[in-house]
This record gives structure tokens, C-alpha cells and sequence, in this order.
């Protein structure tokens, strides 16, 4: 019988296959990773431009401009923060009241009650939705929401408010709560379910006292997110919410004022200032430095909201 | 021996003694509510389909195709969409070229070659971190660095300098990476391990076995991310507010060369939409419900085209 010999000594040289194969897949490597640390050079370059432009900036004005009583008006030097940040923070509050009970409702139902049928007939209204760009939602919020919900049922005046850009935002951010909660509600385990349904639980208990609960690290990333992604909201803004900053530090969601995202427009599009003289226009990176700095603290805290849901199940 | 055979009566029986004697009203209503939820997102959709829709039929009836073919005009009844059209294509056309090919090539990296390194964990991490950094500080970005820094290659010469479609369509790459390389990491984690073994098995390298293996049977899935992504660049209007799209009235001269087209003068659908809708006059909401039902007919189209491409390549392993 004849032996299976080998043609050639097997040396560890002949494993490794030829020198071309090896230089080709080197090289490959190298050109993947580079594109992949390219990302982290975008990050790195947003964070410098951003930082020199707003120390520059900072250097150039008396700090006491940032805290006035008289709000927002970069013509006549008045930068007062705390304006924006109340704007903002309310734009997104009345966002998350929208957006949290209709994105959470919806997870829930798609993912306990929907069978595939129905899922496949209903996930596709929040993915339309969430492909919709926000400057249509914001002309939506000035010609619907404001004149039919603002004035009409609530009662207020004009024809901008944070109300209606709230609102706005809000449905904006729906797809994105759903989405990333429905995907923790998915994610606890059928045994889980099951174990309750065993004991007589009904549905609504299921879905209440043991899939909410398990799936809540997910839902409060969810609602983080959407709120992170409700504060850098822009075009609802520049729209709806009237882009001026008259209003010092309101309150009242039925005024009419800005927001960080908004005054970051309002400069840019030059409806504030002449584009390029005095300080006007360099308070622009400042305000994206701190809306930088907020949005990103929140996705790092949902971030770590997420990590604990996988590392549970 | 008698089989036991449960007629209606007895099954009836059964499962009222299993589930109570009453209905569960409350565990219905909930499930109404829930409902509801879904119904809601559903009628402010189709509220502002309609009205659009119902805003923006009097302005094809009346001028037709010329609302898509003329260019900006101070006149409502003249201004049409073709140069925000053609700019928002030709901004997609960098997207395509350079958002595309970086981000999968990073994504194949980050999910095929990447050891679980510290440097590796901070690019996945930092990934994450700005695909949700708000896309109006990407314009920053742009501003900075593209609008300033490299003014000379992107915009030269002419009245707003380095405010140009280079600009602009740089900006939106670098917007939509991250996005592009979150999906398809997605659809390349979605390759099962046996796949890969395989290949190795007979001695392929790395990159023979994404090449021939892996990226065959994720292209489907990648494919589709890279759609909905470039369909989100179209309708971003944040940034390009910020690398000078243009809001008014502006012509490019006839028979410009490629790069001074390039580096001149532009605007793009959802910027002119924007442009427009701040106008304090009543008569131009119609041309800006005509021109988001160009921009919604665009973007759902080629949404739809990823969906059928989801479902007709969607496979299970």
C-alpha cells in the first residue's frame, strides 16, 4: 500500500504560505485601520476646532456678558447663557413628554403584544417617521402644531413658541425611543415571561412587573438618548421656536425664544450679525463647545445604561 | 381503551377555569392604550402627509414639472427646486464616494481584525459617541477645518470664500461615517463564526476570508445600512447652514468648469425648504410643502428600495 508521503518537507516556512499572500494582507490591514483611526481623528479634530475657536473667543469678551438678565442678543453683546440653556432644556423637556409615553407604548406593544404579522404591518410607521428630516417636522410644527395645537387649544399667541417645537422634536424623537428600548424589552429572556405566565400571571402583569423592570437599563438609556438627541435638535428649532432670544430666561413654554442649537443657526445663517465682525459671531463655537460637552456626557451615561443590560442576560 | 376527546364544551370549560370566570377588562384596555401609542405616531404621519401634500398640489397643478425644473427665483410663482435638487445629488455624490468606502473599511476592521485592545475598544466607543453628536456640531467641524483651514482647495476664489459644495459635501461625509460604520458593523456581526471557520480551515488569510466569505453574504444588510444612511444625508439641513449653503438667489454661470462648479455657489433641497419657510409671507408655504413633497417622494423612494432589499435578501442562519 502506498503511503501518503509528502512531495515536500513540511517546514514551518510552507505553512505560512508565500511572502506575496503575507505582504498583501499586511498591507490590507494597514489601510483598514487607518480608516477606522480616521474616526477618532474627526473626533479629535471637532473637539480642537471647537475648544480654540471658543477660548479664543473667551478670551476676547468680558466674561460678565455670559450672565445677564438681558438674555440673548448677540448685536448688542448679550450672551447670556443661562437663557439658552433654560430654551433648551424646556425644548427638550416637552419633547420627552412627547416622545416618552408614545416611544415606550409603542416598544411595548411591539414587543409583547404584536404578533409577526401585525409587527410587520406597524414597525414600518416608526421607521417613515424616522426617516422624515427634522426641517420638515419643524415647517410642520409652524403651520400645524402652533396655529391648531398652541393657539387653538392651548391658548397661546404669535406664531412661534417652545411649545410647538417641543411637541415637534418630540414625534422627531418617538423612532429613536422605541427602538432602543423595544430592543431591551426583546432582549429578556422568554424564560422569564414564562416563568410568571406559569405562576397565573396575566399579559398586562408580564409586560408591567417583569419585562418592564428587567428591560428598565435599556428604557433609561432610551430615554437619555432621546433626550441628548432632543438637545441637539436644530432645524424644529430655527423654524418653530421663533429664534429670538428677547425672552430672558422663561419660563412659560408658550413665549416665543431660543435655544443652543437654535442660536448656533441664527448665527451661522447671519440673521443675528453681519457674518465676521465684532463678537457676535465667535459666540457660535462657544455654544457648540457646551452643547458638545452636554450631548456627549449624556451618550456616554446611556452608553453605560446599555452595557449593563448585555452584561445581565 | 377510550381516547379522551375534549369536545367544545370541555375546552370551554377548561380555559375559563384556567384564565378566571371574568375578562380581563383591564388587561385589555392596556393593551388599547398601547395601541393607541402606535396609532398616535401613525395620524400625526399621515396629518402631515396630507397636509403637504394637500399644500402643495395646487403648485404642480399649476406649473408641473417647471416647479422642479426652474431655478430660485425672488418671485414664488417662479422659484422651483433645481438647484437645490441638483446640489443636494451632487453633496450625496461625495457622500457616496468618501463616507462609503471609509466607513465600511473601518467597520471591517473594527469587527473582522480588531483584538480586543484597549486602542480598539476607545475607536468602537468613540464611534458610538458621534453617531450621536448632534449633526449641527458637525458644521462646526466643517467650518473650522473645511471652510477655513483648507480654504485654498475649497473655494478659492469668488464672494464667499471656501463656502462651497466641497465644503459642504466633506462635511456631510464626515457626518455620515460614523453612521455608515455602526451598520455595517451590524450586518458583518450578523455572519455566523462557522462561515469564517471554514474558510480558515483551508488556509485562507484574513482577508481572503472576509473578502470571499464574510462580505458576500453581509453585503445585503451593508447595502441597506449604506441607503438609509445616505438617505438621512439628504435631508440634513443643520450643517450645511454652516458651510454656507446658500439661502438666496444665486445663478452659476453657463458652461462653468467641474472645479470652479465645485468650488462656487450652492444650496441643497432641505436648505432651500429651510430658506423658504422663513420667509414671513403666506405665499410661499405652498412652494415649501411642493418642495418637501420632492424631498419626501426622494427619500422614501430610496428608503423603500432598502426595505425590498432587506426583504428579499433577509435570510436566517
Amino acid at each position: 500500500m502506498d503511503t501518503l508521503a509528502p512531495t515536500r518537507e513540511l517546514t514551518v516556512d510552507v505553512l505560512r504560505g508565500s511572502s506575496r499572500r503575507r505582504r498583501k494582507e499586511r498591507a490590507t490591514k494597514l489601510v483598514l485601520q487607518g480608516a477606522s483611526v480616521f474616526s477618532l481623528v474627526v473626533s479629535v479634530a471637532i473637539l480642537l476646532a471647537m475648544a480654540g475657536q471658543a477660548i479664543r473667543w473667551l478670551t476676547g469678551i468680558d466674561l460678565g456678558w455670559l450672565w445677564t438678565s438681558a438674555g440673548w442678543s448677540p448685536r448688542r453683546n448679550d450672551f447670556d447663557i443661562l437663557t439658552l440653556f433654560v430654551g433648551t432644556v424646556m425644548v427638550a423637556g416637552i419633547a420627552m413628554l412627547v416622545a416618552a409615553p408614545l416611544g415606550l407604548g409603542a416598544a411595548l406593544y411591539l414587543s409583547e403584544y404584536a404578533t409577526p404579522r401585525i409587527r410587520r404591518v406597524l414597525k414600518p410607521i416608526l421607521e417613515v417617521l424616522a426617516s422624515i428630516p427634522s426641517v420638515v417636522l419643524g415647517f410642520f410644527a409652524l403651520t400645524v402644531i402652533q396655529p391648531s395645537i398652541v393657539v387653538g387649544l392651548i391658548g397661546g399667541k404669535g406664531a412661534f413658541s417652545y411649545l410647538s417645537a417641543g411637541i415637534a422634536v418630540g414625534i422627531l424623537t418617538v423612532p429613536l425611543v422605541a427602538s432602543v428600548s423595544e430592543d431591551a424589552m426583546y432582549a429578556v429572556p422568554g424564560a422569564m415571561r414564562e416563568a410568571a405566565y406559569g405562576i397565573g400571571a396575566k399579559q398586562r402583569t408580564v409586560s408591567v412587573r417583569v419585562v418592564f423592570p428587567a428591560a428598565i437599563s435599556g428604557i433609561v438609556a432610551a430615554l437619555i438618548l432621546g433626550f441628548s438627541r432632543a438637545i441637539g435638535e436644530t432645524m424644529v428649532v430655527a423654524i418653530a421656536a421663533g429664534a429670538t432670544g428677547a425672552a430672558p430666561r422663561t419660563f412659560n413654554p408658550l413665549e416665543p425664544g431660543q435655544t443652543m442649537t437654535g442660536a448656533i443657526a441664527s448665527l451661522a445663517i447671519g440673521s443675528d450679525q453681519v457674518r465676521g465682525s465684532g463678537f457676535a459671531f465667535g459666540s457660535l463655537y462657544f455654544v457648540a463647545l457646551l452643547l458638545f460637552i452636554l450631548t456627549f456626557s449624556l451618550n456616554v451615561v446611556s452608553e453605560r445604561f446599555v452595557r449593563r443590560v448585555r452584561k445581565t442576560y | 381503551m377510550r381516547s379522551l376527546v375534549a369536545t367544545d364544551d370541555v375546552r370551554a370549560a377548561v380555559d375559563a377555569a384556567l384564565r378566571g370566570q371574568k375578562r380581563d377588562v383591564k388587561g385589555l384596555l392596556f393593551k388599547g392604550v398601547l395601541l393607541l401609542t402606535l396609532l398616535i405616531s401613525l395620524g400625526v404621519l399621515i396629518v402631515l402627509l396630507w397636509k403637504v401634500v394637500a399644500d402643495a398640489l395646487p403648485v404642480f397643478q399649476d406649473r408641473g414639472w417647471s416647479f422642479v425644473t426652474s431655478n430660485t427665483s425672488p418671485l414664488p410663482n417662479q422659484a422651483g427646486v433645481r438647484q437645490g435638487l441638483i446640489g443636494s445629488l451632487i453633496l450625496i455624490l461625495f457622500v457616496t464616494l468618501l463616507a462609503l468606502p471609509l466607513g465600511i473599511a473601518a467597520a471591517i476592521y473594527l469587527q473582522e481584525y480588531a483584538r480586543d485592545s484597549r486602542l480598539n475598544r476607545i475607536l468602537i466607543a468613540n464611534v458610538r459617541n458621534l453617531a450621536g453628536v448632534p449633526s449641527i456640531v458637525y458644521g462646526i467641524l466643517g467650518l473650522v477645518v473645511f471652510v477655513q483651514a483648507f480654504r485654498g482647495f475649497t473655494g478659492p476664489g469668488g464672494g464667499a470664500p471656501g463656502y462651497s459644495y466641497i465644503s459642504g459635501g466633506l462635511t456631510l461625509a464626515v457626518l455620515v461615517m460614523p453612521i455608515v460604520i455602526l451598520v455595517t458593523m451590524e450586518a458583518l456581526r450578523a455572519v455566523p463564526q462557522s462561515l469564517r471557520e471554514g474558510a480558515y480551515g483551508v488556509g485562507a488569510t484574513r482577508w481572503e476570508v472576509t473578502r470571499s466569505h464574510v462580505l458576500p453574504y453581509a453585503a445585503p444588510g451593508m447595502l441597506t445600512g449604506a441607503i438609509l444612511a445616505l438617505g438621512r444625508a439628504f435631508g440634513e439641513t443643520a450643517p450645511l447652514l454652516l458651510v454656507g449653503a446658500t439661502l438666496g438667489f444665486f445663478a452659476n454661470p453657463p458652461g462653468q468648469a467641474p472645479l470652479d462648479l465645485l468650488q462656487g455657489f450652492y444650496t441643497a433641497l432641505p436648505t432651500q425648504i429651510f430658506a423658504w419657510a422663513k420667509l414671513p409671507q403666506a405665499v410661499w408655504g405652498a412652494n415649501v410643502s411642493a418642495a418637501i413633497v420632492v424631498l419626501l417622494v426622494t427619500i422614501l423612494a430610496v428608503n423603500a428600495v432598502a426595505i425590498v432589499l432587506r426583504n428579499r435578501y433577509d435570510r436566517k442562519w
